[in-house]
């Protein structure tokens, strides 16, 4: 075997239930990509043996927590890992059920591509539709319905054709298609392994790509350059009291690219301020660059010294958005203390905070039937359009546009407890 | 400076690179006297690697401290010493046995190990220097329990890890967040494998102790589990005598993960360079904690009870 080499990374998250088997599932793709070793094997035999279980019980790999394995259910998002050799893979692993929506959105807030599991003896149900949803609503961009456990219905062409018609009649009514999303529709039977890894001889009348093929191929995140350049500052490095002479006027701004590229020579604006100037080099570590794409950790230094700190954004002149004091998105709460209207809450967006109030609770959605309900208030789990004023102006594009800055956190000052997430129409 | 050529995409490890650069710079961003722990292990010298990449030409915005149970291998020992020398950032060291003679660590027997008091003198090192963050090298990868760790971690003022109520963490929004005596623990390559950690190692071209490489060493067998004997210490001392009856065998051997002494056990190895680790990385059916972690083999939720109780 030769060294691994891995010339991208893909994070993808897995809905569905255990009875929808996803828990075999993940087992399965860890078990046939030979992740799981045999040490692990061996502790998994050895619980399962304790249960009194005859064969190994694969989902035992994805739950965590003496809680959850006294329970025996999956309560919060557990991380996974493998790799193919030619890919690297990061799994959010998160429970299904209604009351655990809270965990799907943070599960769903960093994948690429979802899985989304189907029973082919059910076909599409009530908790896929708010799966499929939810995805939707965290712009998820690539969906793959996995109709699982075609070994019960007999490996029939016709079950499937018939749950992929419902499913895409159900993703055009939700708008799937019309906002772009990707929509691949697999059967497979997470327990014998076919068109998971291996295609198996059960399943001929299918012509399309394994769940493996799908993962493999699938673009990795931000492939999509043509985004405009968005570097929220998260520190300044002014190490003027140095001894190297050379570093008394070193200014850099340190961030992240968060969409977009940025070469050496571009015109920039900061934000909120509005000073221009242009990117003088770029650095990381002791590299110099000649530009810098979406998701890398770089230094910029500009040709003129302006005085820009933390929560300050930098962007390309010629793409800059408008500092905004009032926003308006999709929140879903996450504390068991419900919203209250009254209080003044902190809104965290890329580097930058703000005080808010809400404005306004214009709906909330029933995530099982889509529909728009009149609200008062939040509970948790509740997904609501809300209006927020602000005290600081931030500097947001649609969460459809840039997922990067598109998204906000809401945070309770009391407590400094993360209470809300927030998607900007 | 060296210039580089344009990236157009990123590979896996620009990417974790990128993102554990970023969990630093958002430390440095959000608290206001955050430390970062070094052993002088394989995890914590990326992380190092990571904080010059994310914080030079400027110092670290923080100070390197090691939580020393005094059982440490001496060349992991001499070498923690000579890179953060070598950095010229500020080494601050708290040991166990300081925290024995205050009576705050008490141990069982004189052989207990020493290694899950060391939650006790890191909390008292919290405390001492007022530390609101703790940037530590574990990896979801590890251990179950720490596969559903949040890259921001919130303590109370006992410094419990609570695993049904921790924050919901979204997109690379981070909550470092905190009130006075209460603590973050940041883990910057959360995301990271042991085949991540060795071929960043490979990769970035960074030293190690040697103890990482295949060497001879006395060990006995205990329990199917390979345990190094006669251990000197840097003061002098030896410990970790084989029992009466054990046969003492000198072997080849490489150290996986360093930790304790009396808790850490080597594997049987050849690899004497990165790229020879890297090739038995990629094929060893073992996993790392599994092989050679003495304290994890005690209960399905050994590491979810220490961390509870303020362990890393």
């Amino acid at each position: 075997m030769t060294t691994q080499h891995n010339d991208s990374l893909l994070r993808f998250m897995t809905c569905g239930s255990v009875d929808d088997g996803k828990s075999t599932l993940i087992g399965r793709l860890l078990f046939d990509t030979k992740s799981i070793l045999a040490d692990t094997l061996t502790q998994m035999d050895r619980t399962s043996k304790k249960r009194g279980l005859e064969v190994v019980d694969l989902s035992l790999l994805t739950d965590g927590l003496q809680a959850e394995r006294e329970q025996g259910i999956t309560i919060d998002v557990a991380y996974r890992y493998f790799s193919t050799g030619t890919r690297k893979y990061i799994i959010a692993d998160a429970p299904g059920h209604e009351q655990y929506t809270r965990n799907m959105v943070t599960a769903a807030s960093t994948a690429n591509l979802a899985i989304i599991l189907i029973d082919a003896r059910k076909g599409v149900l009530t908790q896929t539709r708010r799966h499929s949803f939810l995805a939707h609503l965290v712009g998820i961009p690539h969906i793959v319905v996995a109709i699982n456990k075609m070994d019960l219905v007999d490996f029939d062409q016709a079950t499937f054709e018939k749950i992929k018609a419902d499913y895409l009649n159900f993703a055009e009514q939700i708008g799937l298609q019309r906002a772009g999303r990707d929509i691949q529709v697999v059967p497979l039977s997470a327990l014998t392994g076919d068109m998971l890894v291996d295609r198996g001889d059960a399943m001929d009348w299918y012509q399309g790509p394994t769940m493996l093929e799908i993962l493999e191929s699938a673009p990795a995140g931000h492939s999509e350059q043509n985004e405009p350049f968005r570097f929220p500052v998260q520190f300044v490095c002014r190490p003027h009291a140095s001894d190297d002479k050379d570093l008394h006027d070193f200014r850099g701004f340190m961030g992240r690219v968060e969409s977009g590229k940025i070469a050496v020579g571009d015109a920039v604006t900061v934000l909120p301020n509005g000073y221009t100037s242009k990117v003088k080099a770029i650095q990381l570590g002791d590299e110099q660059l000649q530009s810098a794409i979406t998701e890398q950790s770089v230094t910029l230094l500009l040709e003129d010294e302006i005085d820009t700190s933390r929560g300050d954004m930098i962007v390309k002149s010629d793409q800059a958005p408008e500092p905004v004091k009032q926003i308006s998105g999709m929140v879903c709460w996450l504390s068991e203390t419900p919203l209250s209207t009254a209080r003044t809450y902190i809104i965290r967006h890329t580097t930058r905070e703000s005080k808010a109030k809400v404005g306004a609770i214009e709906y909330k959605v029933d995530v099982n039937t889509l529909e728009q309900l009149e609200a008062q208030g939040l509970a948790m789990n509740d997904i609501a359009k809300i209006n927020f004023k602000l005290a600081q102006p931030l500097m947001v594009d649609s969460y459809s546009k840039n997922r990067a800055t598109g998204a906000f956190i809401v945070i309770d000052e009391s407590t400094n407890n993360t209470v809300g997430a927030g998607m900007i129409i | 400076m060296m210039t580089t050529a344009n990236k157009t995409t990123l590979s896996h490890l620009d990417w974790l690179e990128a993102e554990a650069i970023h969990i630093l710079r958002e430390v440095a961003g959000q608290c206001s006297n955050p430390v970062l722990l070094f052993s002088g292990g394989k995890d914590s010298l990326c992380i190092l690697r990571l904080a010059e990449k994310a914080f030079r030409p400027g110092r670290f915005p923080f100070p390197l401290m090691h939580i020393d149970t005094g059982h440490n291998y001496k060349e992991v020992i001499e070498f923690r010493d000579q890179r953060a020398a070598e950095l010229g950032e500020r080494l601050i060291v708290r040991s166990v046995e300081d925290s024995m003679k205050r009576g705050t660590v008490v141990l069982k027997s004189e052989d207990e190990s020493r290694n899950k008091h060391q939650s006790v003198t890191l909390l008292e090192a919290i405390e001492e220097f007022g530390f609101d963050c703790c940037i530590g090298g574990a990896r979801r990868d590890e251990e179950k329990a720490r596969a559903k760790e949040r890259i921001m971690s919130f303590r109370d003022e006992f410094g419990q890890w609570d695993p049904k109520n921790q924050r919901p963490e979204l997109w690379n929004l981070y909550n470092a967040r905190s009130h006075k005596g209460e603590n973050i623990r940041a883990f910057p390559i959360s995301n990271w494998t042991e085949m991540d950690v060795w071929q960043y190692i490979e990769r970035e071209k960074l030293a190690l102790p040697s103890i990482y490489f295949a060497h001879q060493r006395d060990v006995v067998m205990r329990a199917g589990s390979i345990v190094p004997v006669n251990v000197p210490l840097a003061s002098g001392e030896v410990i970790n005598q084989p029992k009466t009856g054990e046969e003492v065998i000198n072997m080849q051997v490489r150290f996986r993960t360093v930790g304790d002494i009396t808790c850490t056990a080597p594997v049987i190895s050849d690899a004497d360079t990165i790229s020879k680790i890297v090739l038995e990385t990629a094929t060893t059916t073992i996993t790392e904690r599994g092989a050679t972690r003495l304290d994890d083999q005690t209960s399905d939720a050994s590491m979810e009870q220490r961390k509870k109780e303020g362990y890393f």
